[in-house]
């Protein structure tokens, strides 16, 4: 019965939901503020929630995310912008000969392989982000806690300079990087519009990566973060389990990279730098490390919360005459880290702590308060 | 020939000597302690025997079969599991999961079948299958942390300290738990510092001191020995 009730609940909102997202599609140009945060905020959520994946559940402390999507960005971007666009993009170096002859196969293959490239180049993105975290892996997993930190941010910063290097230049175009890449595709002969491309990639995506956490992996996993000897000592491999987490975490992380390539319509190396490491970081520690509703729910709020409504801040703003001080380019982000600093003394463990949403819960806090107010009056 | 053969089995900590070639055997379907002050190396021997350890030289044969050199997993494989010293339950994880992990290497059948033979012996965990580890009782702790091992199906248990840090009367109740588990035909390999519960219980002791053995034989027979008992049991000549 209850069992049933939730099932109910959780269809019903996520109807709601593609509702929802039909009608901003229909409506997008009054509403290009919403549709950009959220499509920003679901691939975040996609990040956020891989990184926690390596992080929350298999206590790898790794800062090599940003490394990943850079890889994942920069395949999907080269494979799918059109031909024709190529020399105005690589205009300064030329364009690699291979490039443009793979380019040319694609353009002349049959309609339904060009509608479902866009998707092989996301996966192709997150398979060689993957092959890269196998081998890395190999070194770096050795390392525990805070030297892992530093090498995988090492590894980031590493995978930042060659793309943005000379050599690279008829491949990733060095330091200009790469304009001109294609939006999202709209999906199944355009039933599904491009908007929610996005929202239904995160949502394959998160979808696997729940019922890799469920599995009994998800439990070597989670036996590894709490105690690793013990975990070794009840028969776990180590090294397997680590590797698996890290090199499915960078597949997800390279399929975000792919899909920011497609929001942000242009990138270069610099996109990817230390910085949004720490965007990341931040969204699964506000989220809850742990827990992956918490990171999906923490993406949304802080991307909106940042890009959104926290915009009202950085312009002047007159009370008659007088203008209020401080309200001026920049504010915004001192409002933001102090909200943020609010938000994590008052959630010691993050907005979920490392429990998942459950209905039972949510309704149980509701039906807690009504009966606490009953019992006042 | 022994269930379990050790042989000349010699481990350095970066050039201290913690075992200094000992040799011992487990019969099958015995208890066995290996008793010993702190730093005598019993620890270490567990760890050596489960992989977790470098050997420096000597050999561990199980079932006629060296291990030495095996990958942990393959040991447990084959049937050794450890409890290991101060329990190791993972605390944020529930104690049905704690016991599945135990099972990971078994088939989803015979994890069942574990499940239910490990509710059967410890009905507790089975009423705190939902709870997390880390807010179980000590005593309840040491239960899972023994359960979780029992999971692995083994045909020998080796327990480091399980009495470490209980009120006798869980103490009391932990050793007839490890008799009810050897009367089912596991071997039991345990080390203790409370050797006078220890030596009651096991059919051979073997008495440790800095990285040597240095007397063995029937539990009761050690127990009765007049260095043994003013050495470890605080009892007078």
């Amino acid at each position: 019965m209850r069992i049933k009730r939730n099932t109910l609940l959780t269809t019903t909102v996520f109807a709601l939901l593609v509702v929802f997202l039909y009608w901003l599609s229909a409506n997008r140009m009054q509403n290009g503020m919403l549709v950009s945060v959220l499509q920003k905020g679901v691939i975040f959520a996609l990040v956020a929630v891989s990184m926690n994946l390596l992080n929350g559940f298999t206590g790898l402390f790794s800062l090599g995310q940003a490394g990943f999507m850079s890889i994942g960005a920069y395949t999907t971007a080269i494979l799918i912008i059109p031909v024709k666009s190529l020399d105005g993009v690589y205009y300064m170096n030329g364009v690699h000969p291979g490039i443009r002859a793979l380019k040319m196969v694609v353009a002349d293959s049959p309609a339904f392989v060009q509608s479902i490239f866009p998707f092989v180049a996301l996966l192709l993105g997150g398979l060689l982000a993957a092959g890269i975290a196998a081998i890395v892996g190999v070194a770096v997993l050795r390392l525990k806690s805070d030297y892992l930190a530093i090498a995988t941010l090492g590894l980031s910063e590493i995978v930042r300079a060659i793309f943005s290097s000379p050599q690279f230049d008829q491949i990733t175009n060095g330091s200009y990087g790469l304009n001109k890449i294609p939006t999202f595709p709209e999906m199944a002969w355009g039933l599904i519009p491009s908007l929610l491309t996005p929202f239904i990639v995160v949502g394959f995506c998160v979808v696997f990566i729940l019922l890799l956490i469920n599995s009994s992996y998800g439990r070597a996993f989670k036996a590894i973060r709490e105690d690793e000897i013990a975990a070794e000592a009840m028969g776990i491999n180590l090294y397997k389990h680590k590797s698996m987490s890290f090199v499915v975490s960078s597949f997800f992380s390279a399929v975000a990279g792919g899909l920011l390539a497609m929001y942000m319509r242009s990138i270069e190396a610099k996109t990817f730098s230390i910085t949004m490491t720490y965007d990341i970081l931040l969204i699964v520690v506000i989220g809850g490390i742990g827990s992956v509703t918490g990171s999906i729910l923490s993406a949304f709020l802080v991307t909106i919360a940042k890009e959104w409504w926290l915009r009202f801040f950085d312009q002047p703003l007159f009370f008659g005459g007088w203008q209020v001080p401080l309200f001026r380019t920049g504010f915004r982000m001192v409002i933001f880290s102090i909200l943020l600093m609010v938000v994590v003394l008052i959630y010691r463990k993050g907005l979920m702590g490392s429990t998942e949403f459950s209905w039972d819960r949510l309704i149980g806090r509701f039906r807690r308060t009504k009966n606490s107010e009953g019992g006042a009056a | 020939m022994s269930l379990l053969e050790i042989r000349d089995l010699k481990v350095c900590y970066g050039g201290i000597v913690a075992l200094n070639g000992i040799s011992f055997d487990v019969n099958e379907s015995e208890i066995v302690t290996l008793i010993g002050a702190n730093g005598a190396g019993k620890s270490t021997t567990l760890r050596s025997i489960m992989g977790l350890v470098p050997l420096t030289s000597g050999t561990i044969f199980y079932d006629g079969v060296k291990i030495n050199g095996m990958e942990t997993r393959k040991i447990v494989e084959m049937g050794l599991v450890l409890v290991p010293e101060g329990r190791r339950v993972f605390p944020n994880l529930t104690t049905l999961e704690n016991l599945k992990i135990g099972g990971y290497l078994q088939d989803s059948k015979n994890e069942q079948k574990a499940l239910e033979h490990v509710y059967e012996l410890f009905p507790r965990l089975q009423e705190r299958h939902w709870q997390l580890a880390g807010t179980l009782s000590g005593g309840d702790q040491q239960m899972l942390a023994v359960g979780r091992a029992l999971m692995a199906n083994p045909k020998v248990i080796m327990m480091d300290e399980p009495s470490l840090g209980l009120a006798p009367l869980v103490v009391k109740d932990i050793f007839s738990i490890i008799r009810k588990i050897n009367e089912e035909g596991v071997t039991v390999l345990l080390i203790e510092q409370n050797a006078n519960v220890a030596l009651k219980t096991a059919h051979q002791g073997y008495v440790m001191e800095t990285g040597n053995i240095t007397n063995h034989g029937p539990g009761r027979e050690l127990l009765e020995n007049v260095d043994i008992r003013s050495a470890y049991l605080g009892k007078s000549k």
